[in-house]
């Protein structure tokens, strides 16, 4: 085990995709020569060459398109969007075609690519450099959505979406990549679609993802001050989503809290929540709570963007509405 | 139809028309009647309630992709459009998984599951007709990176109508072609309408000076002219194969038909219509055969094979299993499904 930066595992993942697999190739834009906006990318056109690793104009729907394309015709394309927020532009690409060759052309083609790109806020980076827009992702039939909470795990999820023959939109979290976790020597992939128990509780259940889960971590930790046991339940992945899981952590606390940055409304937390309250009703001692930013653009100045994203107070004060259902 | 590109394709000419011997533009008459008997039997067809949906027909504009893709190899790749039918069957595509498709069958090329404006075969390099306007113009670009990545001899081919000149992605797909010297041709269909308007009132530019402004060879062609067309997509595909990068060939052809099936063109003025439908491939190709020895007698024979062809595709489709609504439920993803 090595202390290892969330950037720096990503690095190593693509490196070790790149090593392993001569159709993975690179590109998005400033991804090559200046090493990515965020250098997450750096050191890999000097090792992989500028066939395989290279910068695009700054045109989003032909990024995406042209890994759509690529993916049709041989290559494992990676492709980086550069923020969250630009995604706009690939929608087409992603929803339209990614999303349904598979499908729609009858299982002929499978789409083997992924588009990595950071969501969130903390960085006062204003209303279009900080969306959280996974859910859009995960309510599409198609795709599939990673959103790692760990080192460990960006490792191990991007491994297995560049290997996954799906079309995967890969999250990563601007304010995670600093970030440092144990990452296993040899690192290893993480199935998609398998949550973790990121802390075990007894007494209340908090379902989660990306970023929040360091949050919600922190929360149990003053819970637990309190005597309320929280266990925390990293997805990892919200398309598809460890159902099993939550219901098993769920089966055992009787009570949930969906957490992450995103808004609540019509969000994975919604999803998750419609969900286990129709498979599990019976076993609730009370209705699942939601906490998600406020209902509007992430603002720009601190004050007000503090205000407006979740964080381990919110989370705290939810599981104590929970513990104060019998 | 099965292509026969060795047959079909003749070396580069010196400018104009390359003199194609009699066989070889009777292949490509029969292609281009196999495609226009297909689709007036769609028409039909859709007419009578068999064929579900939309239907887009590019009756008028067969010499496009039958020239063009006479030069193709078959393991260069082709991104198509909504008005796809025509890449799709010269491209290479089988009547009968064509006609089960576009009637919704389970054998049908994509198992019923996308219909007229999706036929697609990957084993022919077809990468599909396209519901989205400028839809393919990305994927012809990443299939292109692909060719070129992988080393491999080959080219993709866009095809595009003029009424996606004014969609953003035929502009980035120009500047990312262009920069990463792709082997891209750039097919432009330009019928001259795009759905119920016409193309002077969508797009303030022309193709040439996209062309010239991203320094990318451009040739324009009378779309009516098989010879013509596969003489100039070979003058576009040995560059762009030899990895001089992408080339932009703009075709100019007429759409007799309506945006799609039913459409009752109120839009369009009836000499327009009429001037399209004098412009005839099948006529200008058929009157070249006639002064070479193959008449009336010859293409009557070559007429009815065809159309025996395509009422045995009808006939099996009409015969063949509706699609299975579980196989496709666990045909979401591929390698298993996911939670919905």
């Amino acid at each position: 085990m090595a202390e290892t930066r969330y950037s720096a595992a990503i690095n190593r993942a693509l490196a070790d995709a790149m090593a392993a697999d001569a159709s993975v190739v690179l590109f998005g834009e400033d991804v090559a020569a200046p090493g990515g906006p965020f250098a997450v990318t750096r050191g890999l056109l000097a090792k992989f060459g500028p066939q395989r690793v290279r910068d695009t104009p700054i045109a989003e729907a032909a990024i995406a398109g042209a890994a759509v394309g690529a993916a049709l015709s041989g290559l494992r394309p990676v492709v980086e969007i550069m923020f969250m927020d630009f995604m706009t532009f690939t929608m087409d690409a992603l929803v339209n075609q990614a999303a349904k060759a598979h499908f729609m052309f009858g299982g002929q083609c499978s789409v083997p690519m992924v588009v990595r790109t950071p969501h969130g806020g903390g960085l006062n980076a204003g209303p279009q450099h900080s969306q959280c827009l996974e859910a859009w992702f995960a309510h599409v039939p198609g795709l599939k959505v990673v959103v790692p909470g760990t080192p460990a795990d960006a490792y191990g999820l991007l491994r297995a979406a560049i290997d996954d023959p799906n079309p995967v939109v890969f999250v990563e979290h601007k304010g995670l990549y600093g970030t440092k976790g144990e990452l296993p020597e040899p690192p290893a992939p993480v199935a998609i679609g398998a949550a973790r128990i990121a802390r075990a509780g007894r007494d209340a259940s908090i379902v989660t993802y990306g970023a929040a889960v360091a949050w919600s971590l922190r929360a149990a930790d003053a819970l637990a001050k309190e005597g309320i046991e929280t266990e925390v339940v990293d997805l990892r992945s919200i398309q598809p989503w460890d159902e099993a899981a939550v219901l098993e952590s769920v089966g055992r606390t009787r009570r949930l809290a969906v957490v992450h940055e995103a808004v609540s409304a019509f969000g994975v937390g919604a999803e998750i929540a419609a969900c286990i309250s129709a498979k599990a009703f019976g076993r609730l001692a009370a209705p699942v709570a939601r906490v998600g930013a406020a209902f509007m653009p992430v603002p720009f100045a601190p004050s007000l963007e503090r205000a407006c994203l979740p964080g381990e107070t919110g989370i705290a004060a939810a599981v104590r509405r929970l513990m104060a259902h019998a | 139809m099965t292509p026969e590109p060795a047959t079909a394709r003749r070396a580069s000419g010196d400018g104009d028309t390359v003199q194609a011997d009699a066989s070889v533009l009777l292949e490509l008459y029969r292609r281009m009647a196999t495609i226009r008997r297909a689709e007036e039997r769609l028409s039909q067809l859709f007419a009578d309630g068999a064929v579900p949906g939309f239907l887009h027909l590019s009756i008028g504009q067969e010499a496009v992709p039958v020239g063009v893709c006479a030069a193709l190899e078959p393991a260069d790749t082709v991104a198509s459009t909504h008005r796809g039918h025509g890449h799709a069957l010269a491209k290479g595509m089988a009547l009968e998984g064509f006609f089960a498709e576009i009637m919704g069958r389970a054998s049908g090329v994509c198992a019923g599951r996308g219909g007229s404006i999706h036929v697609a075969d990957m084993s022919i390099g077809m990468l599909g007709a396209n519901g989205i306007v400028g839809g393919g113009l990305p994927l012809a670009a990443g299939s292109a990176l692909a060719h070129q990545v992988k080393g491999r001899p080959n080219v993709a081919v866009a095809f595009f109508g003029d009424g996606a000149m004014a969609e953003g992605a035929l502009h980035e797909c120009l500047n990312l072609a262009r920069l990463w010297k792709l082997p891209l041709v750039f097919v432009c269909e330009n019928n001259g309408w795009g759905e119920f308007s016409p193309l002077e009132r969508q797009f303030a530019a022309k193709l040439a000076a996209l062309g010239a402004a991203f320094a990318i060879p451009y040739e324009e062609v009378d779309g009516i002219d098989v010879e013509a067309v596969a003489a100039a997509a070979q003058r576009r595909i040995e560059p762009a194969r030899r990895g001089e990068g992408p080339q932009i060939l703009e075709c100019f052809t007429q759409r007799w038909r309506g945006h799609y099936e039913g459409d009752p063109q109120k839009y369009r003025d009836p000499s327009n219509l009429d001037a399209a439908r004098g412009q005839d491939a099948l006529a200008v190709a058929a009157g070249r055969l006639a002064a070479q020895g193959i008449g009336a007698a010859r293409l009557a024979r070559l007429e009815r094979s065809i159309a025996e062809h395509i009422e045995t595709a009808v006939t099996a489709a009409r015969a063949a299993a509706e699609p299975d609504f579980e196989t496709a439920l666990a045909g979401v993803y591929a390698g298993g499904r996911a939670h919905g």
